[in-house]
């Protein structure tokens, strides 16, 4: 199936001309093969490939796209306060937003692997409804959540005897609120994978440290943790990737306000390229997110290499 | 530790768990209700501060779903993101299976190479290359057309439905293939009579996936459409129901229940191919 022995079964037949008929077949496989994968190279290429490199080009570029200016839209977005402030915000969104999700993901997970058999379905089904609701139209739901004086969230708040919060027009409170809707999100998703990991996990490992007397924090902490650890690893990388790449929730509640303390990457690139036109500077935005993500992609492959072999 | 305290202290556990429980689907599920209760709450009650809004007070009314229909584009976008969906179900699903038999079963140079960049291109999101591809989407003439997301959508699709598929023919015994083909059947004949009969489980699990991520799309649509008669139901609901600065809060949340509503009954239904095509990653791979 590798590459590696196809050349050698190639070699092997220029070397024993009895062969050579199934050498022909080969070739002929690999031209079927190469025939199946054209419109998925060619997708790739046009689209994803062409892109990418058309990227950097346009990041090259003066607004008006007539001249060449170098990495000048790179210098000169390091020097725009807000280009910062995206900076942090992104970097706050993602660390507070990965961390939430991956705690209360191994949380629930557990939970519901404690349960009987039957009712684990349940609960797990239950469970992932925000993962399955398309996100812009959850997002929209939540933006009603926040509203301030005719919706739920300060009704629940002054039934408490708490004074109404400005979740989305106070700065502070804008960033907690567009964080708690992306962990509302993907907290399922952290829960599947590590419930499918603790399927995996023999279970005469939990049965024979529970006789040698192991508290369920033990248990956690000395078979749980380590036995999940490479896909504990593998969900966080991507999901910081699909974190930092985030834009439905923050366009939709705040777009990036107020006063620009809620933008990240991803919306920020929308508001100068798109909403404003200056199309290189919202390509150079854009491309500060990718050496984050190539750094995510090379463990995450290094991971499931480890993995699978 | 005798056998009854081990018992109570199961069952302890288990009120616990119960309890963490309760906490996460009240947090996750209380989004979908509250959007659920106002779309069918008198404007009146809506406005209104008096009493518990959290419950129905003063009766159903199905009125902001007869307006949407009635008076507003929603409809359009509905027939909009159909489709689009249609074909971009089809086309992603007819790129994958033909590439994951290939990647699968025809090793061929640079099967390899081929394998590991389609799983980086799983991890390219959309916020990072809509820039050049709206530049594109211009220089083809399709800026402001639906069709346009048919042609962009299958790069957010096409990694992951072969990365999946891979994984359900690698499954299915070599020895079936070369009976076949002692048999004189080609390689689409194999695939089509063979292989995809076997991977049922795996064709459902990418056709969910794919139907979800069209359906669901809201960066490239925002994008690259701007008139209503173009746009897609994420779009279409978010941009366009809005409208001035009193916010129509009941017609907004019927128009969100209802785009939702197609892949959520996909899932409620098909639940099992759902987790099996969303766990096939950290368990396969």
């Amino acid at each position: 199936m590798s590459p590696t022995t196809t050349i050698d079964v190639a070699a092997a037949a220029r070397a024993h001309p009895a062969r050579l008929r199934l050498g022909r077949r080969l070739r002929s496989r690999s031209a079927i093969g190469v025939l199946m994968c054209l419109p998925l190279i060619l997708l790739i290429g046009g689209l994803v490939g062409y892109p990418f490199f058309y990227s950097i080009y346009l990041s090259l570029l003066n607004k008006r796209e007539t001249a060449f200016v170098g990495l000048a839209n790179f210098r000169y977005l390091l020097t725009v306060d807000t280009f910062w402030m995206v900076f942090q915000m992104s970097f706050l969104y993602t660390g507070l937003a990965v961390l939430w999700k991956a705690i209360l993901g191994l949380t629930l997970a557990v939970v519901i692997n404690t349960l009987p058999g039957r009712g684990q379905r349940i609960w797990r089904g239950l469970s992932l409804i925000p993962w399955v609701m398309p996100l812009a139209l959850s997002s929209l739901g939540w933006w009603w959540i926040y509203e301030p004086t005719h919706s739920a969230l300060n009704w629940i708040l002054a039934l408490l005897g708490i004074s109404p919060k400005p979740w989305l027009s106070d700065p502070s409170w804008a960033k907690f609120s567009v964080i708690l809707v992306n962990i509302w999100y993907g907290t399922p998703f952290f829960m599947i994978t590590y419930l499918a990991g603790l399927k995996s996990i023999p279970n005469e490992l939990f049965e024979s440290s529970a006789i040698d007397g192991a508290s369920a924090w033990q248990r956690l902490r000395f078979i749980t943790l380590p036995m999940l650890k490479n896909i504990i690893a593998i969900t966080v990388l991507f999901s910081t990737i699909v974190t930092l790449a985030t834009f439905d929730i923050i366009r939709i509640l705040t777009r990036g306000g107020p006063r620009q303390s809620t933008h990240v990457f991803g919306t920020y690139a929308f508001e100068l390229g798109i909403a404003t036109g200056d199309v290189p500077l919202g390509a150079a935005v854009s491309l500060f997110m990718f050496p984050i993500l190539a750094v995510c992609a090379f463990f995450i492959l290094r991971g499931i290499r480890r993995s699978t072999m | 530790m005798t056998l009854r305290t081990k018992r109570s202290r199961r069952k302890l556990t288990l009120v616990a768990c119960y309890g963490i429980l309760l906490l996460f689907v009240v947090f996750f599920l209380f989004p979908p209700y509250w959007m659920a209760i106002t779309s069918l709450k008198t404007n009146q009650e809506i406005e209104g501060l008096k009493g518990i809004p959290l419950i129905i007070q003063e009766g159903v009314t199905f009125q902001h779903y007869r307006d949407l229909f009635e008076k507003t584009d929603f409809l359009i976008y509905f027939k909009n993101s159909v489709l689009v969906t249609v074909p971009v179900v089809f086309i992603s699903m007819l790129i994958s299976v033909l590439a994951a038999y290939a990647l699968s079963r025809l090793g061929f140079l640079g099967a390899g190479v081929i394998g590991t960049v389609v799983f980086l291109v799983y991890l390219v999101p959309d916020s990072l290359l809509f820039i050049p591809l709206f530049k594109i989407i211009g220089m083809l003439g399709l800026l402001n057309s639906k069709w346009s997301l048919v042609l962009v959508y299958p790069t957010l699709i096409v990694p992951f439905c072969t990365w999946l598929l891979i994984g359900y023919f690698a499954s299915i015994p070599k020895e079936l293939d070369e009976a076949a083909l002692v048999d004189g059947a080609n390689h689409v004949q194999m695939l089509v009579w063979i292989f995809l009969p076997v991977a049922v489980p795996g064709i459902i699990a990418a056709t969910i996936f794919a139907f979800t991520v069209s359906w669901s799309g809201f960066l490239y649509p925002l994008a690259f459409l701007f008139s209503s008669d173009q746009q897609v139901l994420t779009t279409g609901t978010v941009t366009s129901l809005i409208k001035g600065d009193v916010y129509h809060w009941g017609g907004l949340m019927a128009g969100a229940v209802l785009a939702c509503l197609p892949p959520v009954l996909l899932y409620v239904f098909l639940m099992d191919y759902y987790i099996s095509g969303l766990t096939s990653g950290s368990t396969k791979g």
